[in-house]
């Protein structure tokens, strides 16, 4: 049985600890009023900075202020109170949005991880049972993760931050100089209520199917009943796919699509599935090497590592091929409602935008081609950082150009929103993993998965014995 | 090989047959060849071959290809006669890279691809007219053959096939 350390639980706690003051001092910091924002415009004007240019596009951008656009030529006081005070919306913005997408980024890599679990369960996979315990353990991060989420909704829905435009005030209101007909006919699906009760129905839906197979599994170990808990288990991942593919396309709606309620696409809850999925693999495999380094899970040998890496290698691909679907077809066709989307990220997000695809894409794929380096550690733990950190700015770029647009940085209150869930994430994780024993004794496929061998690499640290 | 004589000692089951060349590998015996009906897994590593460089060449092959495509777009499309076609941007090759993309992953694999598999018939030394190669026809349904060359110590390789289970073991000349 692992033991949760006294060591790595104080460094988790030390980096709740120093993200929660980070996070204060990013609210902290954020301007108040309209004079303090005038300020930061007045700060950037003087460096030189690019902003002035770009408001327009931000405006253009699915936000609810674009009526300055059309009354800006006429009226330039009034234009420069009007951009004052959206700055203003998109610096007080900031410090939720940090928060949000490193809350996104960590709560949908632990749910890809739960759905691969169940994927496993349901293809009766016979390699990945002794990795079982440690995908369980890396889900119970859900359940904080869940506990933000619920937070942050219900501070959106009682209007204390404004990342969402569609919950802005007259946007639904015809007589109101907010309303948006666009974003009105849409209404049936975005509204309040009805966000609210489908955010908690998928949290709700991916934690009971958590707090199940995971009792149930502790379960099969000592149930000796002729395989009726384990077929439990798989009816029930069965059925967790099943909700689960239909709850992620309408999160990846609700939740990130939302933020740009004038653009949709088709493939986005693909997409967002592939950017989450392979950075769940990724943790997977990274938290196996450290765990085996422990000496925490007996059986585990280099062909299981390599089963890992080549699934963080080929999903690498399917995000990049989905990435590029989905920029191609806008680019190519280039309808104007579509394009400001990309426009926005091209214009604001130039380095980020860029950078990602090539941490997400050149960068695994140059790593991870070579059937032998998909066993050795630390090449999968410098892949696996850069896949990590290239899916942070995955979702950094699918976020803040909605809910900051040009006001973007990369700053104390982003980097502390990281370092307190990854302190969430490892606290959650070791703690869980040591709660139980570390191989799922009573599965079926154990054996097979305690003699799994890809063929075609030499183990290191093992006799020959045991390839056969 | 100076005796031009060689032994083909037959099995009928591949873990016998697996069992038989780690048993000959131990005498420090030269296998020639083993001939089977299907794959054995971990034969190749049994008789000590070196593993395949096919996958490297593949590799330098579709770089070969992703070059090809990106000279090939560049030359016709931007360099030769950069036409305005529909308001797709042809000042440069980057301002209109996304619609070469198809293109380039499409000829990067099918470089990779034809020219491994033409760089694996010409290594296995496999075209249409060429004559068959195996020693017994029954190699080819149920069947595996192992030959060993012989060098003035055919009773010792008898009498040590004949303890790993072959079912046939002849004494042929090798042409």
């Amino acid at each position: 049985m692992y033991q949760f350390s006294g060591k790595l639980k104080t460094f988790s706690l030390a980096l709740i600890l120093v993200g929660l003051v980070g996070i204060g001092y990013g609210f902290y910091s954020a301007p108040k009023t309209v004079e303090e924002a005038k300020e930061v415009i007045a700060q950037q004007a003087s460096h030189g900075d690019s902003h002035a240019t770009s408001h327009e596009e931000v405006s253009v951008d699915g936000h609810k202020e674009e009526s300055h656009g059309e009354n800006h030529a006429s009226v330039d006081a009034d234009h420069s109170d009007a951009h004052a005070e959206h700055v203003l919306h998109q610096l007080k913005n900031k410090p939720w949005s940090a928060i949000y997408v490193a809350l996104f980024f960590f709560l949908g890599t632990t749910l890809l991880v739960l759905a691969f679990y169940a994927i496993q369960r349901v293809a009766q996979a016979g390699w990945s049972i002794l990795l079982f315990r440690v995908m369980e353990a890396i889900t119970a991060n859900l359940v904080p993760t869940s506990i933000v989420m619920v937070i942050i909704v219900a501070s959106a829905v009682m209007h204390w931050n404004h990342m969402f435009p569609w919950m802005a005030e007259g946007v639904f209101d015809p007589t109101s100089p907010n309303y948006d007909p666009i974003v009105d006919g849409k209404s049936w699906w975005i509204n309040v209520p009805g966000w609210a009760i489908r955010s908690i129905a998928y949290l709700a839906i991916w934690n009971a199917y958590r707090w199940f197979i995971r009792k149930n599994s502790i379960k099969e170990d000592t149930a000796n009943d002729g395989g009726k808990t384990y077929k439990l288990s798989y009816n029930a991942s069965v059925g967790f796919i099943f909700l689960f593919m239909i709850t992620e396309t309408m999160m990846s709606w609700d939740w990130i699509m939302g933020l740009d309620p004038h653009w949709f696409s088709t493939l986005f809850g693909w997409y967002v599935l592939s950017s989450l999925l392979v950075s769940a693999l990724t943790v997977i495999a990274l938290v196996t090497i450290y765990l085996r380094s422990k000496g925490a899970l007996p059986g585990v040998n280099d062909s299981h590592i390599h089963d890992l890496a080549k699934y963080m290698f080929g999903f690498s691909i399917f995000w990049t091929y989905l990435w590029f679907s989905q920029f191609m077809l806008i680019w190519y066709a280039d309808i104007p409602e579509e394009t400001t989307y990309f426009a926005m990220r091209f214009n604001e997000y130039n380095f980020p935008f860029l950078a990602m695809v090539v941490m997400n894409f050149v960068f695994p794929v140059l790593l991870l081609l070579n059937s032998d380096f998909k066993s050795v550690p630390w090449f999968i733990v410098i892949g696996g950082v850069a896949i990590l950190f290239g899916h942070y700015i995955d979702i950094f770029v699918m976020v803040m150009p909605g809910t900051v647009g040009a006001q973007w940085a990369f700053g104390i209150p982003e980097i502390s929103a990281i370092l307190f869930f990854l302190g969430v994430f490892i606290y959650a994780t070791f703690s869980s993993f040591a709660k139980a024993g570390s191989v799922p004794i009573g599965n079926p496929f154990l054996e097979e998965s305690k003699h799994y061998h890809y063929y075609n690499i030499e183990h290191r640290g093992e006799g020959s014995g045991d390839h056969h | 090989m100076e005796s031009s004589k060689v032994i083909h000692a037959f099995y009928n089951d591949d873990e016998v047959l697996m069992d038989a060349v780690k048993a000959v590998k131990a005498e420090h015996l030269h296998i020639e060849e083993v001939f089977c009906p299907f794959p054995v897994h971990g034969l190749d590593k049994a008789m000590g071959l070196a593993p395949t460089r096919l996958a490297i060449t593949a590799f330098f092959y579709g770089i070969t290809g992703l070059s090809f495509a990106i000279w090939m777009t560049n030359y016709m499309m931007i360099q030769d006669w950069p036409q305005d076609i529909g308001g797709k941007p042809n000042f440069s090759w980057w301002a209109n890279m996304p619609a070469f993309v198809p293109i380039m992953f499409e000829l990067t694999v099918f470089f990779a691809a034809h020219l491994m598999v033409i760089t694996f018939y010409m290594r296995s030394r496999l075209w249409p007219f060429k004559d068959a190669e195996n020693p017994d026809p029954r190699t080819t349904d149920d069947h595996f053959l192992m030959e060993i060359p012989v060098d003035n110590n055919e009773a010792k390789i008898i009498a040590l096939l004949t303890n790993t289970g072959a079912v046939e073991i002849n004494v042929v000349d090798k042409h």
